[in-house]
């Protein structure tokens, strides 16, 4: 039997007019990385605080950690951590204090609370800054932070609401590899983001858009059984090619990536290739090739945006 | 235990928040400072050197030691010679000056007939000696300066004559208690406590939660086993500190500068100003429950402040406020903090025969506490 940290059925809440999630169903697996993937504003942050219990939901049934909510939100805080999207901790405090905070909130003191907050500190990387108040700490410092004030009562499941969003790519690198070591240990966590390549390294995955999960899976599962696949072109009119290519039937969408144009073909033709190539718009010195599906095609499809 | 805990961490972070907070932290020290100075020497309700004119239609030596006298009783000040009546009053209407004494041409024999004067042979009539020596024309707008003007209307004139002052037996005798040489100080430096604490004390704690919003803070903070009312009393014992030190320049220099005396004993002194404190600070929580940002919560402080200085008997006796009045001032803790320390101080009455007072404050701040604590709700719905 598959253990799950995470249940909903038909997860739904409205902010007036505004359908903020619907009909959600979830399930997240005990250990696993768990990605929400979708747009500014499709819903994600909603979702992850109606699963933490800071927002009822409006109908549906959530159970996490085997509590159900709303009603038993505040046993289960002690046993999740939340990284908000917005940075959250105390700018006037310093990264020690914050730390230290935290503990004595979580009910940590003396020695233990000690230990914790310096094996935290050598972990992220933050002895050097210890001292230093938050406020004056880079984007990759703060995250980092956040991150230990998060985990510091060890929960069994993390929270993580666009964590890299306000990160460079070298520390976004470095992010995913802490989160691993806490998969390796044992955490679950769910992470959202709107990058498709933090995306494509979560366990399974959401595609949310405009509070609907559109797909669900592990990434490769999802590139593969997409229902369409990937030609690129290389030619020297590509503004000209794009705009002719979308009126036909079989072509789901095409964008430019430099000097090529990706283009996406509908499942049922079969050669994708020599389909494009007949058509008129395609010169004959244009070079077509088959690619592996992305991530993001995988996300133009089941959104239908592009 | 736990709780215990968890009411120290936020105390902790408090009082690091504050320190380093420099401004925030001088003010502790300054506005009671700054308000004691100012108020204590600037309040005064003994009106002196108001300044007047004269129109003097005699222009005679007595007209001008009449001038002289009333100078020297040090309520007024002639600091304006006009000519004639328009001249004045228009001065009066621009508000040069607050009244004008006109002096009529018969001055001298007013006087000799004067009924205090009693000079004269045969003995003045009745109708000559209810004439007045001359006249005031007072700008009435102002009650109280008019009413030290009206206080003129009977001065002595006998040593205008050289003659021994008459001293008529007066109906009552008045024995003034705790305050014999009618020092305003002495009413006003207690009454300053309340008036700084409400003001320091509903600011401090109105803007706590709403800040915490405000930067973000809330949504980590309610993600954690914190419950409602141990972030409410966290938030509010640093602050009882804070109201304490207040409490201590107030009333030390009060003393020292203002000569207020502190007779009630400090352990009283101190129950009444917890009472006081509390009750504040848990208001300016349900302040900050309700309030959206900063800006609300401070508007909301300065609602409460106002009737605090005017209807709480700062500033005017509550004795003279109509009922509906007094019920609104019935509601403020500044009301019944403002007697508890004027007994206190001033009286030497315990806290505990002042009970209705004591019990106001108590309720004031369990029932702030509860609703604040009911209020504010670890969701963000």
């Amino acid at each position: 039997m598959t253990d799950y940290v995470i249940k909903a059925v038909k997860l739904s809440r409205n902010f007036g007019d505004i359908k903020a999630i619907q009909n959600l169903d979830l399930e997240v697996e005990k250990g696993r990385i768990y990605g929400f993937l979708g747009p500014n504003g499709s819903g994600k942050t909603t979702a992850i605080r109606m699963l933490t219990g800071l927002l009822k939901p409006g109908s549906g049934e959530v159970e996490v950690l085997g509590y159900t909510l709303p009603e038993d939100a505040e046993k289960l805080r002690l046993h999740i951590g939340y990284m908000t999207q917005k940075f959250s901790l105390y700018e006037d405090l310093t990264v020690k204090e914050n730390l230290e905070f935290i503990a004595n909130v979580y009910s940590l003191s003396g020695r233990l609370k000690n230990q914790r907050v310096d094996e935290l500190l050598g972990i992220y990387g933050l002895n050097e800054k210890k001292n230093q108040l938050v406020g004056n700490m880079s984007g990759g410092q703060r995250q980092r932070l956040s991150l230990s004030a998060a985990i510091l009562h060890k929960p069994e499941l993390l929270f993580l609401d666009e964590p890299t969003s306000a990160v460079d790519p070298e520390n976004r690198r470095e992010f995913w590899e802490q989160l691993f070591d806490l998969s390796d240990q044992g955490t679950s966590i769910l992470v959202s983001t709107h990058y498709m390549d933090e995306a494509e390294r979560c366990h399974k995955l959401a595609i949310l858009e405009s509070g609907i999960k559109c797909a669900d899976g592990a990434p490769d599962e999802l590139m593969q059984n997409m229902g369409a696949k990937v030609v690129e072109i290389t030619s020297s009119n590509l503004r000209q090619l794009k705009r002719e290519l979308l009126h036909l039937s079989g072509v789901i969408s095409a964008a430019q990536l430099g000097a090529r144009l990706r283009v996406l073909v509908k499942d049922t033709i079969s050669d994708p290739v020599t389909f494009l190539s007949r058509q008129p718009c395609v010169d004959s010195d244009d070079h077509l090739s088959r690619v592996r599906p992305s991530l993001e095609d995988v996300f133009v499809i089941s959104t239908g945006t592009g | 235990m736990k709780s215990l805990l968890r009411i120290r961490a936020i105390v902790g972070k408090e009082l690091t928040q504050l320190k380093r907070d420099r401004i925030t932290f001088g003010m502790v020290v300054m506005i009671p400072l700054i308000q004691l100075l100012l108020f204590g020497y600037a309040i005064n309700t003994n009106i002196r050197h108001i300044p007047v004119g004269v129109v003097d239609y005699s222009k005679s030596g007595l007209s001008r030691v009449l001038i002289q006298t009333i100078e020297a009783t040090q309520v007024v000040n002639f600091t304006r010679q006009f000519n004639n009546l328009p001249q004045a009053q228009a001065t009066i209407a621009n508000g040069e000056i607050r009244a004008v004494l006109v002096i009529p041409k018969d001055v001298s024999q007013r006087l000799a007939r004067h009924q205090t004067v009693g000079l004269g042979s045969p003995p003045s009539s009745d109708e000559e000696t209810s004439r007045p020596v001359a006249q005031w024309l007072v700008d009435g707008s102002d009650t109280i300066i008019a009413a030290a003007v009206k206080s003129l209307r009977n001065m002595p004139l006998a040593e205008l004559l050289d003659k021994p002052p008459n001293r008529n037996t007066p109906t009552f005798e008045v024995a003034l208690l705790y305050n014999p040489e009618q020092r305003t100080a002495v009413n006003i430096v207690p009454g300053l406590v309340a008036i700084i604490l409400t003001m320091t004390m509903i600011m401090f704690t109105s803007g706590a939660i709403v800040r915490e919003r405000e930067r973000g803070n809330m949504e980590m903070l309610i993600t954690t086993p914190v419950r409602p009312v141990e972030l409410m009393l966290g938030k509010i014992i640093p602050y009882i500190f804070i109201g304490a030190i207040q409490v201590g320049i107030i009333l030390g220099l009060g003393h020292i500068l203002f000569h207020v005396p502190v007779n009630g004993g400090l352990l009283q002194l101190s129950g009444a100003t917890f009472l006081f404190i509390t009750a504040s600070l848990t208001l300016g929580l349900v302040i900050s429950t309700i309030a959206n940002n900063q800006l609300q919560s401070m508007q909301m402080t300065i609602f409460i402040l106002l009737p605090s200085i005017l209807l709480s008997g700062f500033m005017f006796p509550y004795e003279g406020m109509p009922v509906a009045a007094q019920y609104i001032a019935e509601a403020l803790p500044a009301t019944h903090f403002i007697r508890l320390i004027r007994g206190v101080v001033l009286r030497e009455v315990e806290i505990i025969n002042m009970s209705s007072d004591v019990y106001w404050l108590i309720l004031f701040t369990l029932a702030g506490l509860t609703v604040a604590s009911l209020r504010f709700k670890k969701t963000l719905d």
